[in-house]
């Protein structure tokens, strides 16, 4: 437990050197134990009462056999986990184009020139609209409509991805692209929007460029402040990978679905949160703890 | 003195929206001259530097600079590229401006290395050479967050001496700072005017501007009221209102 852990009402004891305590000393230890003997308590009371309000309730024996059912779990967890690799594959294969792509829409809209003008109009027009529209609707209209066009046919090969132009693992991982990119690219620009006004200037009295001061000072500067917000993004993205399904791409959300539909036990999609939460948990304690390390090794220092 | 106009100033005039800033503002700085720039806060001294530095767009007048063939040159010319200009002028702000994420050498080199396309290795050469005579040599591989305010300005005035400017404009550099620092910066400043580099500084240090300026400049809601050497317009000012400023400043006891 870290000092940062130990919630209000506990005062941890400055440390010195070993000797005789002191009454204020002694005053502060009793302090400290009472409180965390009441947050032990106070935690054993909620858990186990809400444990025992679950497990007494009328219904609990049927919802045990048909979502906590352990011979389905054993039976179906393998089989699902076998499935894993397709949604961390369409993650690694989206993140880095949504990275670039939402950079490049950032940029777009932070165009001063009049002659890019059309550039920046269609920046804001593409996030008002991507986040405006919800993700699983951008995925139906770009996987399902855009190979209706027709207009491309035969086979590609891309990035170990190959196969027909009208497939959903290339349509799919578009419209999530489409999409998160539009999100990515708010945290870009607030990003650079966040550079203070003052270290333009302090570039440009060089002489620098506004392209030469944009990629030696604004971004930079700017990449250190969006990252925690762009790991939840990406973190998020992990799980809505799983929306894909909808196109009829099998991984773990839609293996479990149809092994739910095959037995009528729900189980495995029980199977398929204990296996999201097991790759989302490591990510999701990797932001914290970058986040906590940037805030520290940029307290103060902030004034520019 | 009979030196060569290094810079000129024609009547310029400058608003943000309604308020003028700037009011027909003229001004001669001869090379190797040092003129200081006083008056209260928001008479316009600020906003006089930046647009010499073009980091300003002037509403009329002109802003002329030597050639460096003694000829004067319109650099407030509408349409004319600003970073040509900005790279002969170097400025030092008041809140320092160092980029954070740069080491104090990368500070110094970032304008010789990608401005003046030096080579790295001459442009840490000199940036050293700079930094060691102004007693920073031990600072080169620290970042600026870990340096004194002190420390922090005499880097800027480094990094701006780094792109060897024929005029420097000094904003107020020893505002923010410590007063037990504030001589540190000024010894520098003072070994600027030694070296011949030609300033046009805006302070408050009345006793400085005295000690260092060859013409002090008194503005007042953005018009130079009154530019005279130092001798005659701290001891015996024309205008009322100058006398009344300097009064209000020896009150303060900032003279």
């Amino acid at each position: 437990m870290t000092n940062n852990d130990e919630g209000a009402g506990i005062v941890s004891a400055p440390s010195r050197v070993p000797g005789p305590s002191t009454r204020r000393e002694q005053w502060l230890r009793r302090q400290r134990r009472k409180a965390i003997i009441i947050a032990v308590v106070s935690t054993v009371v909620t858990f186990g009462g809400l444990a025992w309000l679950i497990t007494s309730s009328s219904g609990w024996p049927k919802v045990k056999t048909i979502f906590f059912n352990g011979e389905r779990f054993k039976e179906d967890f393998p089989e699902i986990l076998g499935y894993l690799w397709v949604d961390v594959k369409l993650f690694l294969q989206t993140a880095p184009f949504i990275l670039m792509w939402g950079l490049v829409i950032a940029l777009c809209r932070n165009t001063r020139n009049p002659v890019l003008f059309p550039l920046r109009a269609f920046a804001a027009v593409y996030t008002d609209f991507f986040r405006g529209v919800p993700i699983i609707l951008t995925i139906y209209l770009v996987g399902f409509g855009i190979p209706k066009l027709g207009l491309l046919e035969g086979d590609f090969h891309f990035l170990g991805f190959g196969g027909n132009w009208t497939s959903p693992y290339l349509w799919g991982p578009i419209a999530l692209v489409l999409a998160y990119s539009a999100y990515v690219a708010e945290v870009f620009r607030s990003g650079i929007e966040g550079v203070h006004e003052s270290q333009r200037a302090g570039a440009r009295s060089l002489g620098l460029s506004h392209s030469q001061t944009m990629r030696h000072v604004v971004l930079p500067q700017a990449a250190r402040r969006v990252v925690p917000p762009l790991m939840n993004d990406l973190l998020s993205l992990q799980k809505d990978v799983a929306l894909l399904s909808v196109l009829g791409i099998i991984e773990v959300f839609r293996r479990a679905t149809s092994i739910k539909d095959l037995t009528g036990n729900f189980t495995p999609l029980v199977a398929a949160a204990v296996i999201f939460l097991a790759l989302t948990i490591p990510e999701t304690r990797l932001v914290d703890w970058y986040t906590n390390r940037q805030r520290r090794r940029t307290g103060g220092s902030q004034i520019v | 003195m009979n030196t060569t106009t290094k810079v000129e100033i024609r009547s310029v005039r400058k608003s943000f929206g309604d308020k003028l800033v700037l009011d027909d503002v003229s001004l001669q700085v001869g090379e190797h001259e040092v003129v200081c720039l006083i008056g209260a806060s928001g008479s316009g001294k600020s906003t006089l530097l930046r647009c010499i530095n073009l980091l300003e767009f002037i509403d009329d007048g002109q802003i002329l600079l030597d050639d460096g063939h003694g000829s004067l040159v319109d650099i407030s010319e509408p349409g004319l590229d600003p970073d040509p200009v900005r790279r002969r002028i170097g400025m030092v702000f008041q809140s320092y401006n160092l980029f954070p994420h740069m080491s104090v050498l990368r500070n110094i080199t970032l304008g010789p290395t990608k401005v003046r396309k030096a080579e790295r290795s001459v442009a840490d050469a000199s940036a050293l050479e700079l930094l060691d005579r102004f007693g920073l040599a031990d600072k080169a591989g620290a970042y600026p967050d870990q340096l004194s305010g002190g420390q922090q300005q005499r880097v800027a005035i480094v990094r701006a001496l780094a792109m060897q400017p024929e005029l420097m404009l000094l904003d107020e550099v020893t505002a923010a700072l410590d007063p037990v620092l504030v001589g540190e910066v000024l010894n520098v400043i003072r070994d600027m005017r030694g070296q011949g580099m030609t300033m046009i500084l805006a302070t408050h240090e009345m006793g400085f501007a005295r000690e260092i300026s060859d013409l002090v400049c008194f503005l007042k809601d953005g018009v130079i009221l009154e530019a005279a050497p130092p001798a005659k317009l701290f001891t015996a000012p024309d205008r009322p209102e100058t006398a009344e400023f300097l009064q209000r400043v020896i009150a303060s006891g900032r003279l």
